[in-house]
């Protein structure tokens, strides 16, 4: 489906009921008013993954909506790497000329694109300059998709007399805010239901698409998707598996990517494969950025699905689970526990052994299982779906331009 | 005879707004909650219901389940789950209540319990945004079956959100039963439902079943 056809009626069959109707009248509050987003980057990653489908929906709901990207060389974007890494905690050794120049590339972007709007909502730090640049009328808001909890201090010091200019910021979590003197909202992520990695599966496909990754199902399946990142401990998850092993005969399937473009990921994914070494009934699979598809098969032919993370952003491979009805066991960090309702869709837990009685307690639990997948797909369902996330961008729009 | 006027249903969403207080032990718990604007007592103690229909965690708020799941104190938990927020005429009361519960017990622990694995405690509010929900009944089988199918942020809107908000004591549910359609002692039965100890969709449930039975008593007569 092009995403430049969507419209919201298409999701009237999966929204909690009564919600589209609930976004129609809250739209025709906002219609016609002008909501322009801005980011550094029309595709690949999340934010662009969610515009590029909330954009039109807003656009069929009578919004103004538009989305504009910045441009930069490539010394603007090693900069904008460097203020991501750093704010994220890890130490970057920003200069002066790199800050300089950081601005300097935002302000050309204002003079190009001029952004204007009712509300102009500018995503993450590497357009968060245009702000120097805003007209008197409108208002504007910062919408931090990462953890700040944590930042580098001199660099938050940077981007911070930026961000106060904004009439408010949005964050996903309480916990990845900073204290500010701009209102702050909450906004989860959310993810797209009719989208490649969510929509609904045949039973044929889902075997198809096994049988091409040559992962057998004749055995439950433990799953975790995830980057090969030390973060998400994938070691972690295979001790977890030798653990359940000993009482049940499962598989494992460890998916992933992000070898390709980042050494560390190379080396963390050859470690994985070492520990797995031998192990007929661990599948560990590097995947390419855009295995949708092959990711949605993979985790509506889990079992159990887990996401043992040591540090996590939002985390929202734990939706995309909960989604297809799959209970989620996943490491007590960052959004995995706003997601994860405990004991009620899954288990958060914080080690290895934690991991695996959770898993031998559900294995052993069948009904259980079943049940923790149907709530937390309901719970997906009024949380964590596009359509809640339309619903709080539209009402920041209701607040901010009232 | 005059018609009743017509239950204009309303559903609401709410936007979230993170005000930068937080606290890593219960003394911070309760000096936090002691500064927090109203909306945010109200926020960790009734719109849990607007984000959970029905009750998911172990105690039925915020403070009662921080406590108990990230500090790991079970008593204060218990003591903090009981407080009935329908118990009190004011959020300043039921604000004045759960810091007195937690005074009273932080007083003979020594240290404070503080979370050490878990997460902070972060104070949040609410901004709730009233939408037509494009229902509206005139008699006691439509106001029937329109509860039945609007959307539960409704019945979130017209039980606790007009109680505590809008100063209707007993819910626009039950006010307007009683005031236009003049059937009192179900006016009180509905304004007795308390969401806090099922969540909403239990609370429709139980509102369903009294105008089920409400109407098999009329059967006989008209307009109902």
């Amino acid at each position: 489906m092009a995403s430049n056809t969507l419209t919201i009626e298409e999701y009237r069959e999966v929204a909690p009921k009564g919600t589209v109707d609930l976004l129609l009248r809250l739209a025709e509050r906002v219609r016609g008013r002008r909501f322009l987003h801005v980011n550094s980057t029309r595709s690949g990653g999340g934010v662009a993954e969610i515009l590029n489908r909330l954009v039109p929906i807003m656009t069929d709901l009578g919004i103004k909506a538009g989305w504009e990207v910045i441009e930069g060389d490539p010394g603007f974007f090693a900069t904008t790497k460097a203020l991501h890494n750093a704010l994220q905690g890890m130490e970057q050794a920003l200069t002066v000329a790199m800050l300089e120049h950081y601005v300097d590339v935002n302000r050309a972007n204002a003079e190009r694109l001029r952004p204007t709007g009712d509300l102009i909502l500018v995503h993450d730090p590497q357009p968060a300059a245009l702000i120097l640049a805003r007209p008197p009328e409108g208002k504007w808001a910062w919408r931090c998709h990462i953890d700040l909890s944590a930042p580098q201090r001199r660099v938050w010091a940077f981007l911070r007399r930026f961000v106060e200019r904004y009439d408010a910021a949005v964050f996903s979590l309480p916990s990845f805010a900073q204290r500010l003197d701009i209102p702050q909202f909450l906004v989860y992520p959310s993810i797209d239901p009719l989208a490649e990695k969510n929509r609904r599966m045949s039973r044929q496909e889902i075997q198809k698409t096994l049988d091409a990754l040559r992962v057998q199902s004749d055995k439950p399946i433990l799953l975790q998707v995830s980057r090969f990142d030390r973060f998400k401990d994938p070691v972690g998850v295979i001790n977890a598996y030798r653990i359940v092993k000993r009482y049940h005969d499962v598989r494992l399937v460890l998916a992933g990517g992000g070898a390709t473009d980042d050494p560390e990921g190379a080396e963390v994914l050859n470690e994985v494969r070492e520990v797995a070494a031998r192990d007929a009934d661990i599948y560990v699979l590097d995947l390419p950025a855009d295995a949708h598809l092959q990711i949605n098969a993979l985790q509506r032919a889990a079992t159990i699905v887990i996401q043992k993370s040591t540090r996590e952003g939002f985390g929202l491979t734990v939706a995309e689970a909960m989604w297809k009805g799959k209970p989620v066991i996943g490491g007590a960090t960052g959004g995995i526990t706003a997601q994860i309702l405990y004991g009620v869709t899954g288990y958060t837990v914080n080690s290895v052994e934690g991991a695996a009685y959770r898993i031998r307690y559900l294995l052993g639990n069948p009904p259980l299982i079943r049940r923790m997948g149907a709530a937390g797909r309901e719970h997906v369902r009024r949380n964590f779906l596009i359509t809640r996330h339309l619903q709080d961008y539209l009402s920041l729009l209701v607040r901010l331009t009232a | 005879m005059a018609q009743p006027a017509p239950f204009i249903f309303f559903g609401c969403i709410e936007l979230r707004e993170i005000l930068g207080l937080r606290a890593r032990d219960e003394r911070e718990l309760m000096e936090q909650l002691e500064r927090a604007p109203l909306g945010s007592v109200y926020y960790h103690t009734h719109s849990v219901f607007l984000r959970h229909h029905q009750v998911t965690g172990a105690y039925p708020n915020d403070f009662a389940n921080w406590v108990a799941s990230q500090v790991r104190d079970q008593v204060l938990g218990e003591r903090l789950a009981v407080v009935d927020p329908f118990a009190f005429g004011s959020l300043e009361a039921l604000r004045e209540e759960l810091v007195s519960i937690i005074d009273h017990h932080v007083a003979t622990l020594h240290p404070v319990p503080r979370v050490v694995f878990g997460d902070p405690f972060f104070f949040v509010q609410s901004h709730v945004i009233e939408v037509p929900a494009g229902l509206e009944a005139r008699t006691l089988q439509e106001f029937r079956r329109c509860l039945a199918e609007v959307d539960a942020s409704a019945i979130y809107l017209h039980t606790l959100e007009s109680r505590v908000w809008r100063g209707q004591p007993h819910g626009d549910f039950a006010g307007w039963v009683e005031r236009d359609l003049g059937l009192p002692s179900l006016a009180g039965a509905i304004a007795r439902i308390n969401p806090y100890l099922g969540g909403l969709e239990q609370a429709r449930t139980r509102m369903l079943q009294l105008l089920d039975a409400a109407l098999r008593e009329a059967e006989p007569a008209s307009g109902l």
